[in-house]
């Protein structure tokens, strides 16, 4: 029998401990981390836990880095009050981004305790060790100084970060700290916060709200349709904003289905059938090339074979298993407001121009929320909660129904890829010209109330900020040797659903559209899909990914085959955003004759993300990427008719099974020496081309359009 | 949806709760018992997330009204183990570290916990079917069937 720690992670729990005035300037050693005199170590991390462990990630190097055992760290995650300014937390980058500022903390923190300790036992710092979070003599482990006495009121000094941490850090599998509590039901998400007082609330939408502010309007409510309801029911209107609170929960959500709302006729949507269509004759709001070399029109013209294709994209849900949530308490003159959000800061300034009050007397702390793969309704959930609870003057939970969540969430938005390429006679390369045509992938609060679904609906019409355009063209610009090229974005408005970012952002679209061509262009040239994209990588860490991924999936030997059925396999090869992490996968497919059902079998994926800081952490990241890739590749997408989103249940938005799961192959690149690289999403961008590839190779039908279905009879023999 | 007194039996003890007879299970267990692993995942039987088990069978609490409940036992994780003394199935799930944001985890735990309890020793087909009702978005399936697997084999 074994017994564990359950853990202790959540800001919450920590909020009720005095840090006192804490001054968050991020060139203080302070701001990151505290040592009490029982030797505990806490550790302030801006950016927070989305369920990928990160928070183990991050103990682990400022474990490390101080000489601490890793039970002794706690890792406190994203609360305005403790925690520094580190923006959202998003792209993959949280080990890449913050474990060097925390290990050039813990390392000069370390440095300190040990000059302390040198006064302490009188002995030369080049003579003392640390062991365990104790400072002792070299030469004679008895005389020695715990860190907790050492610490005092802490380090009082700046420190520099280091781009590249010069250690190596741990490298070594920790099992997640946050698990323990996750598998014997402590408190560990947002939904399970429970103030001493809490009403529950629940919001009333209209049909349809365009980010345009098209849509519905709410003309009337009649508040006798629930008069009858127990449960001291209070209905909260602001504008088009339409909420209940009641004591318990159940009687919220029965409330909020049983009052009677008159909503204006709103606008049709475009049709779903014509989304492409509707798509590519947006007009475009910004064209941008990326880069640009050799002349590509010249190139295209003198090509002995050429390609022009187009990949298609539909609008596709976070689908986070547990719908968002998040508490508020609106005071005269404090707010709290406890939420899943990936940037406490930026939310707490849109809620403070949702509730017009100064952004000092509002306190957001980050709980964990199911893992939200992007900018999910996390953010706006706690704006409902925040307008219900300043009705009301208590504090307010309010949890999205799963109906809330696919409705109103928003989306990773339909995308559309042109290539045009051409090879030269020998079969390589000779022009390479590629447009993407997005809208933003960045609606983020951004410290505007318009930017929160509830701040629509106050104030229809206002336009959503998006100062980022960025996200779309992600990927983009492969790395391979490229002669004559073109790279461009097309920027158009915001569809008909609102979108904003999702794992890899235009990632995934950008790298399956160039890593699908890859192949087109392969096969064109007649040449082996591997040995084709080597002949255009010159990187030798690109190569290595590439090379492994081929060794590893058995390449060069024939597939087995399955009596009746096509078997096929496909390889796609990316680097994440051109300057980041390196992946390589094979994906195995079986193809049902006649019905054209597509079973992945089986994949397996090679990766260099420089030093690896949690080898087990980063294999579940990357297992977990590519089934939801494969998911995303092969089922998903957002429906909707004339005013609504109507893939509103799991039913109507399948997501890939455990009966459906492929086999995983990992072959981790490590590289002590070099930086850590973010992890997740540079797999996400592989697994689906290569999945394109693989159907493409069992059946002969390349499918530019996702999710990648055949129609029934489409493989059938002539 | 006026609350009034029923009684049920969770984890053993025997609870009166204040509840309507209508309400979901689910919120009873959450919001009276202020148990922490039955979570709200669709309310419609569809994704796990609030799988308990009544009279060692496998239900969804989102489903459930508590007024039906009468004498049933009803488990949750909570009940099955604890740090002191987990069950094979919580051991396991850590030692294959098979989760990632661990929302479904709990369901995902409880749905193995019946499968395991009527077949002991089952094979991995047998393990993917019996879970292919309870979804994961982190995509740790193949990590949650090794749990169950390693979690069988550690069973007489």
């Amino acid at each position: 029998m074994s017994t564990y720690q359950t853990g202790r992670l959540t800001s919450q729990e920590l909020a009720a401990e005095p840090f006192g005035q804490r001054d968050l300037a991020p060139e203080r050693i302070d701001t990151w981390l505290a040592i009490a005199p029982d030797g505990r170590v806490t550790v302030f991390s801006g950016r927070v836990e989305l369920g990928t462990g990160v928070a183990t990630a991050l103990a682990q190097i400022a474990a490390a880095a101080l000489g601490v055992p890793l039970d002794a760290v706690t890792v406190v995650m994203g609360d305005t009050a403790l925690t520094a300014n580190q923006g959202y937390t998003a792209g993959s980058k949280t080990v890449q981004g913050t474990g060097p500022i925390l290990h050039s903390a813990a390392s000069a923190a370390r440095a300190i305790l040990v000059e302390r300790a040198s006064a302490r036992l009188d002995s030369p710092a080049d003579q003392l060790t640390v062991t365990d979070g104790a400072v002792h003599a070299a030469r004679d482990p008895s005389r020695s100084v715990s860190y907790g006495e050492l610490a005092g009121e802490g380090f009082g000094a700046t420190f520099e970060v280091a781009p590249e941490a010069e250690e190596p850090g741990a490298g070594v599998s920790a099992p997640r700290l946050d698990l323990p509590g996750k598998i014997f039901g402590g408190v560990s998400f947002v939904h399970d916060l429970r103030l001493p007082v809490m009403l529950h609330g629940r919001v009333i939408r209209p049909w349809v709200r365009t980010p345009t502010g098209a849509g519905a309007r709410l003309i009337a409510f009649d508040a006798s349709s629930v008069d009858d309801l127990s449960g001291n029911i209070q209905i909260v209107q602001e504008g088009d904003f339409l909420g209940v609170v009641a004591d318990r929960e159940e009687q919220a959500i029965v409330a909020a289905a049983r009052l009677r709302v008159a909503w204006s006729e709103p606008e049709d949507l475009p049709a779903q059938a014509e989304l492409f269509d509707w798509l590519e004759g947006l007009p475009v709001s910004e064209h941008r090339v990326l880069v640009e070399a050799g002349g590509v029109e010249d190139a295209l013209a003198n090509a002995s074979r050429t390609v022009s294709v187009t990949y298609r994209f539909p609008f596709q849900a976070h689908a986070s298993l547990g719908p968002s949530c998040a508490v508020a308490d609106v005071q005269p003159d404090s707010t709290t407001v406890y939420s899943a959000t990936q940037g406490v800061y930026p939310l707490r300034d849109a809620l403070a121009d949702l509730l017009g009050r100064d952004p000092a007397t509002i306190r957001v702390i980050h709980m964990e929320g199911a893992a939200c793969y992007g900018h999910n309704g996390a953010d706006d959930v706690a704006a409902d909660a925040a307008l219900l609870s300043r009705a009301v003057g208590k504090p307010v939970r309010v949890q999205w129904s799963r109906q809330d969540e696919f409705a109103w969430e928003p989306k990773f938005p339909a995308m559309s890829i042109t290539v045009r390429a051409g090879l030269d006679k020998a079969g390589k390369l000779a022009a390479w010209d590629y447009t993407v045509r997005t809208p933003t992938h960045g609606s983020r609060p951004s410290g505007r109330a318009a930017n929160l679904f509830a701040g629509q609906l106050i104030a229809p019409g206002t336009p959503l900020v998006t100062p980022w355009r960025g996200g779309g063209d992600r990927n983009a610009v492969p790395i391979y040797d490229l002669p004559a090229h073109r790279i461009a974005a097309d920027w158009v408005p915001m569809g008909p659903l609102r979108s904003s970012s999702f794992r890899s952002l235009g990632g995934f679209a950008n790298s399956t559209a160039t890593e699908c061509v890859m192949d087109e262009l392969a096969a064109l040239a007649g040449v082996d899909p591997v040995a084709f994209r080597l002949q255009h990588l010159s990187d030798p860490r690109a190569r290595a990914v590439v090379e492994t991924v081929a060794r590893r999936a058995g390449w060069d030997a024939p597939l087995a085959s399955t009596l009746g059925a096509q078997r096929g396999r496909g390889i796609a090869f990316m680097r994440y955003e051109s300057e980041f992490a390196y992946a390589a996968a094979v994906a195995e497919v079986t193809v049902t004759p006649v019905a054209g059902a597509i079973r992945l079998d089986r994949i397996v994926i090679a990766q260099d993300c420089g030093r690896v800081v949690n080898p087990d952490g980063l294999r579940n990241q990357i297992e977990g990427n590519i089934i939801q890739a494969a998911s995303r590749a092969l089922l998903e997408q957002v429906a909707w008719d004339d005013h609504h989103v109507t893939s509103l249940t799991w039913a109507d938005y399948p997501i890939l099974t455990f009966t459906e799961a492929p086999d995983i192959e990992i072959e981790l690149i490590d590289r002590p020496e070099e930086p850590a690289f973010g992890a997740g999403e540079v797999t996400t961008c592989v697994a689906g081309a290569a999945i394109g590839n693989a159907i493409a190779n069992a059946t002969g039908i390349r499918l530019r359009t996702m999710p990648f279905a055949l129609a029934p009879g489409a493989n059938a023999p002539s | 949806m006026t609350p009034e007194n029923v009684q049920i039996t969770v984890n053993g003890q025997r609870h009166t709760v204040a509840a309507a007879p209508a309400t979901p299970l689910l919120y009873v267990l959450r919001n009276e018992l202020e148990l922490n692993s039955p979570r709200f995942g669709c309310g419609l039987g569809r994704c796990g997330a609030c799988l308990v088990l009544i009279d060692g069978q496998a239900a969804w609490s989102c489903l459930v009204p508590v007024g039906e409940i009468g004498d049933a036992a009803v488990t949750t994780l909570e009940g099955l183990g604890t740090p002191e003394a987990p069950h094979s199935l919580q051991d396991a799930f850590i030692a294959e570290q098979a989760a990632q944001c661990g929302y479904c985890t709990p369901g995902m735990i409880m749905r193995a916990a019946a499968l395991l309890a009527a077949t002991p020793h089952p094979d991995e087909e047998t393990i993917r079917t019996a879970l292919a009702g309870n979804l994961c978005r982190c995509g740790v399936q193949q990590r949650i069937v090794r749990a169950v697997r390693r979690a069988a084999e550690a069973q007489p």
